[in-house]
């Protein structure tokens, strides 16, 4: 048989196929050959044959019959061999496959060979893709590499101890003994890697974070020899000594250092002196201070030292370099809510960026730019943020909208204002709007009483324009049949009243009844609305006429409707009046219009508002965390929230609950109209009127990390209720960040006897792998008698396939939270 | 700096190289290798050089004909992966002298022999281009073959 083709031949012979089919048939005539090559067990060739299907599998065909090769070229004693070999099991293979396991003895015998790149490629075999079987394997030969004094072998091992701790956590206690002297090394590869090595302990166990915090002043020696020190050739990047190495140290300071006093003294020197020593000019230096802002940010710095860095990222904002520009935005975001005041000195450069073409940055400018939102700038800020909503890409729509609408509420500095802010925002983004603002919008409109004349008289001019928005034509039926009086009568104060006939108010609203434009749910609401006028107005015959025609309509809703309706006609007339009435001022407490959830026995729905409105609650009061919360995608909010799929009625609620929140400064106060059960409210809603708008951090009780074990780390976040403050409402988060996901998920908690608990329902019982998400509960302890929280909690869930449970005593609550 | 993938990928969308550093079935590469190539290529000229997909940042710069693409945790530093991925092309242009996609294609194996000596995990095991060029020859020199 000839001698198979070489690689690059292999290469050259595909690339001059003209189209798809023939590349598909070159490829798989030489297949054909290279399985029969296999087929001869061909020592010389495999390596040959290995590569060639590599280089086929890139293109996307299927390679899977050379995983065995793969494994046999490892074996083998040849170099060229073996660096093939890892090579295709790093492509081929991953560890959901048994051939994988099959490699262990070979990297075993690899990490101990003679020649250190040998050694080299097992480790950085073992330390791309190794499994956890593999790990726990070979962790101890990793080990003993960690400990030798050839740096090229000493770094990649640190980096493959770091794989193994990820995979599994419970082997990070063998590494500590290799650890204590890493840092005393020169060379700079072992230095970074053994940085990357600790860093990755200290963010997986508290104690290995307290134990190594005595390194601090070695980290800050380290760092500033390599900014004092001069030009070093072999580690310079435009004129920065070790950029990478840089960086790693201060993020490993800024773990050490956070929330530790002592430690964040230490370094505040450092950081300052880096803040204001590099170079801004090329990006790596910005690279740099990028870092040396987050450090900043995250430890306990001197007020000055905070202040410098939210001055450099008011500096990267007016940088020409749009990566800078988008870095300080997402910066400021996160700080926005610690350090308010000072970014909000920068307020006009962000806004400015909502102006900016980049689409990255213009999310991240209409985020912080809501943020930023207050009683004193609302008016300003509102006239940008319309502005952007006019222009801005339909994606960013529905956010703005929403953003707007809460900016609205908190500090709308008069109703009328309000009022023609939310009509701004129907007309010109009225199809983006989320459908579960229409309910809240309808309230708002209901308890500006006032206004009521001048907002269906704005609502119908509008209608006349365009009834294509869905939301808007909703959100105007609704009013028209509500206030349709005011609007014939013509008694409008706020601007020129129109003249309007009763037979021109049902022409419109029979038009949305008939039109192509309008969903099922904007007919029901059009239908309602004409029957609603059946009080107001007096042509009672048209209105019949009208509800008698849809008694036999298709839609199945609207056909009860007009049924029913026809039948308070009917038989009913006598109540008509009564049942159609004006709707009340919606109190918060109140509850009008179907309750969907059952109130008591924490049914999902329920649970899921309360879920959703106490993490944001819990925050350092600020409700520019709502709005972040509310728009979603925000890196800031420590609190994961659950992405559970909710009904469409909760997920109305949702939304109004969050609004529900919040106190207002004289607007309007709004209900969550139909899905707050009627128990609940007393603990929940009331508790937070008091809560003040900024920033009072006193009052609020710190989250605390109840459990972390296994890569399950259980956080509680809790809520004082004011009227009763002997009730602790306490939400865990769960989260998962080994690689498969925590199925069957239960998590149940004691009280010791004089305590009393309720455990609502989780937010779902799966947690997903990769901190992707998180599960939620609500738990809510009374403490009639002060005495100090202590809770044990037991938890079994499954993972990868086999059932796993743990008990614990959770004993580090927060004094406030049970005083 | 936890990278979970570096991908190079051509105008066209061909892939040139990938390199996972997470456990993720072949379905799923594929997949993410579809999404990124679209995403990419669908940026206009002079937008900033980050992404956001699902839960992770994506840095991409483009040289030459060649996309380089990678996706990092949340809280990395994408000023530093976009120094990351510069030093990559640093690496492979001193060994091929004046790189160009050409040498990428007809030569992967030793684009990945590169990259395995530079990052390792999703994370930087050297920081000297010197010394990672010297283990890419000595590795070279120790090979018996040719392919």
């Amino acid at each position: 048989m000839p001698a198979p083709i070489r690689l690059r031949e292999l290469i050259r012979t595909i690339r001059t196929a003209r189209t798809q089919a023939e590349e598909r048939e070159m490829i798989q005539k030489e297949c054909a050959a290279i399985r029969s090559s296999f087929r001869e067990e061909d020592n010389t060739y495999r390596c040959r044959n290995v590569a060639k299907l590599l280089y086929m599998h890139m293109l996307g065909y299927p390679a899977h019959f050379g995983q065995l090769e793969c494994l046999k070229l490892i074996a083998s004693q040849k170099f060229t061999d073996k660096r093939i070999g890892y090579l295709g099991a790093m492509l081929l293979l991953d560890e959901r496959q048994d051939v994988h396991l099959l490699m262990t003895n070979c990297i075993k015998n690899d990490l101990n060979h003679s020649t250190q790149y040998v050694q080299g490629l097992a480790l950085c075999t073992l330390g791309c893709m190794g499994s956890s079987e593999m790990c726990r394997d070979l962790a101890g030969e990793v080990e003993k590499l960690l400990k030798t004094s050839n740096s090229y072998l000493r770094k990649k091992a640190a980096l493959c101890a770091v794989h193994v701790i990820r995979k599994v956590p419970e082997l990070m206690e063998m590494f500590l003994p290799a650890t204590k002297n890493l840092l005393s090394e020169k060379n700079h590869g072992v230095l970074h890697t053994s940085v990357v090595l600790l860093t990755e302990m200290c963010e997986r166990s508290p104690d290995m974070l307290s134990h190594f915090r005595k390194l601090v002043p070695q980290l800050v020696r380290i760092l500033k020899n390599l900014i004092m020190s001069g030009y070093s050739p072999e580690h310079d990047v435009s004129g920065i000594s070790d950029p990478f190495l840089q960086v790693r140290i201060l993020r490993l300071l800024r773990i050490l250092g956070k929330g530790d006093d002592d430690s964040s003294e230490a370094m505040n020197d450092i950081l300052a002196q880096v803040a204001t020593n590099t170079e801004t000019s090329k990006n790596v230096g910005n690279a740099i201070l990028y870092e040396t802002v987050l450090t900043i940010m995250d430890i306990k710095s001197e007020s000055g030292l905070r202040v410098l860095a939210i001055n450099i990222l008011g500096r990267f904002l007016l940088n020409n370099d749009k990566n800078i520009r988008y870095v300080a935005l997402t910066s400021l975001l996160k700080t926005v809510q610690t350090d308010h005041n000072a970014v909000q000195r920068h307020r006009s450069t962000i806004v400015d960026c909502l102006k900016d073409l980049d689409v990255s940055i213009k999310r991240r400018a209409m985020e912080l730019s809501f943020a930023l939102v207050n009683g004193n700038n609302i008016r300003g800020m509102m006239k940008e943020l319309l502005y952007f909503l006019d222009s801005c890409d339909p994606d960013f729509k529905a956010d703005c909208a929403s953003g707007i609408f809460l900016a609205a509420e908190k500090y709308a500095p008069s109703k009328r204002w309000h009022i023609d802010t939310i009509m701004r925002v129907l007309t010109t983004a009225g199809s983006y709007v989320r459908d579960d603002s229409v309910p809240n919008l309808i309230q708002l409109i209901t308890n500006s009483v006032e206004m009521h004349a001048y907002t269906v008289q704005r609502l119908y001019k509008a209608l006349l324009d365009d009834i294509s928005q869905q939301p808007l034509v909703q959100v105007a039926s609704w009013c028209i049949g509500e206030y349709g009086d005011l609007l014939v009568s013509g008694q409008c104060e706020e601007e020129e009243p129109i003249q309007v006939s009763e037979d021109e108010v049902l022409d419109v609203l029979e038009g949305l009844l008939v039109s192509n434009l309008s969903t099922p749910v904007t007919r029901g609401y059009s239908l309602t609305a004409i029957m609603k006028l059946s009080t107001r107005f007096s042509s009672l015959n048209r209105i019949k006429k009208v509800v008698s025609i849809y008694g036999s309509s298709i839609d199945v809703e609207l056909q009860q409707r007009a049924v029913e309706y026809n039948a308070l006609f009917k038989k009913y007339d006598h109540m008509r009046p009564a049942l159609l009435e004006r709707m009340p001022i919606m109190e918060k407490t109140a509850t009008n219009g179907p309750s969907e959830t059952v109130q008591t026995n924490g049914e999902t729905d329920s649970t899921i508002l309360d879920t959703k409105h106490l993490p944001s609650i819990s925050q350092p009061a600020s409700q520019a965390n709502d709005l972040l919360d509310l728009l979603g995608g925000n890196d800031v909010v420590p609190i994961i929230q659950t992405t559970v799929p909710t009904k469409p009625a909760s997920a109305g609620g949702e939304l109004l609950d969050l609004l529900g929140d919040l106190s207002l400064t004289g607007g309007p106060t709004p209900t969550p109209a139909s899905s707050v059960p009627m128990s609940q409210p007393p603990f929940l809603l009331d508790g937070l009127t008091s809560q003040p708008l900024f920033n009072d951090i006193a009052a609020v009780i710190p989250p605390m990390t109840a459990y972390n074990k296994n890569g399950l780390i259980i956080e509680f976040t809790f809520e004082r209720s004011n009227p009763n403050p002997n009730i602790a409402v306490i939400t865990i988060h769960a989260t998962n960040s080994t690689e498969a996901d925590m199925t069957e998920f239960v998590f149940q908690a004691a009280v010791p006897k004089t305590f009393q608990l309720q455990l609502l329902s989780p937010s779902s019982n799966v947690v997903p792998a990769f901190n992707q998400g998180s599960v939620t509960q609500v738990i809510r302890v009374l403490n009639p008698q002060k005495q100090q929280l202590r809770m044990r909690i037991k938890l079994t869930y499954t993972h990868k396939g086999s059932p796993v449970q743990d008990l614990a005593e959770v004993n580090n609550f927060p004094p406030q939270s049970w005083q | 700096m936890t990278m979970h993938f570096l991908l190079l990928f051509s105008r066209q969308g061909k892939l040139r190289l990938q390199k996972w550093f997470l456990p993720l079935p072949e379905r799923e590469r594929k997949k993410i290798v579809k999404d990124m190539t679209t995403m990419v290529l669908s940026r206009k000229p002079r937008t900033c050089n980050f992404l956001h997909w699902k839960d992770l940042k994506i840095v991409y710069k483009r040289y030459a004909s060649l996309y380089f693409c990678c996706a990092l945790e949340n809280q990395d530093n994408e000023l530093l992966a976009l120094e990351i991925l510069h030093r990559y092309v640093e690496l492979l242009d001193k060994y091929f002298g004046n790189v160009c996609e050409l040498d990428i294609i007809f030569n992967f194996e030793k684009a990945y022999f590169i990259l395995d000596e530079f990052l390792m995990g999703g994370e930087i095991q050297e920081t000297s281009k010197q010394s990672i060029a010297k283990s890419v020859e000595a590795s070279d020199m120790l090979q018996e073959v040719r392919h």
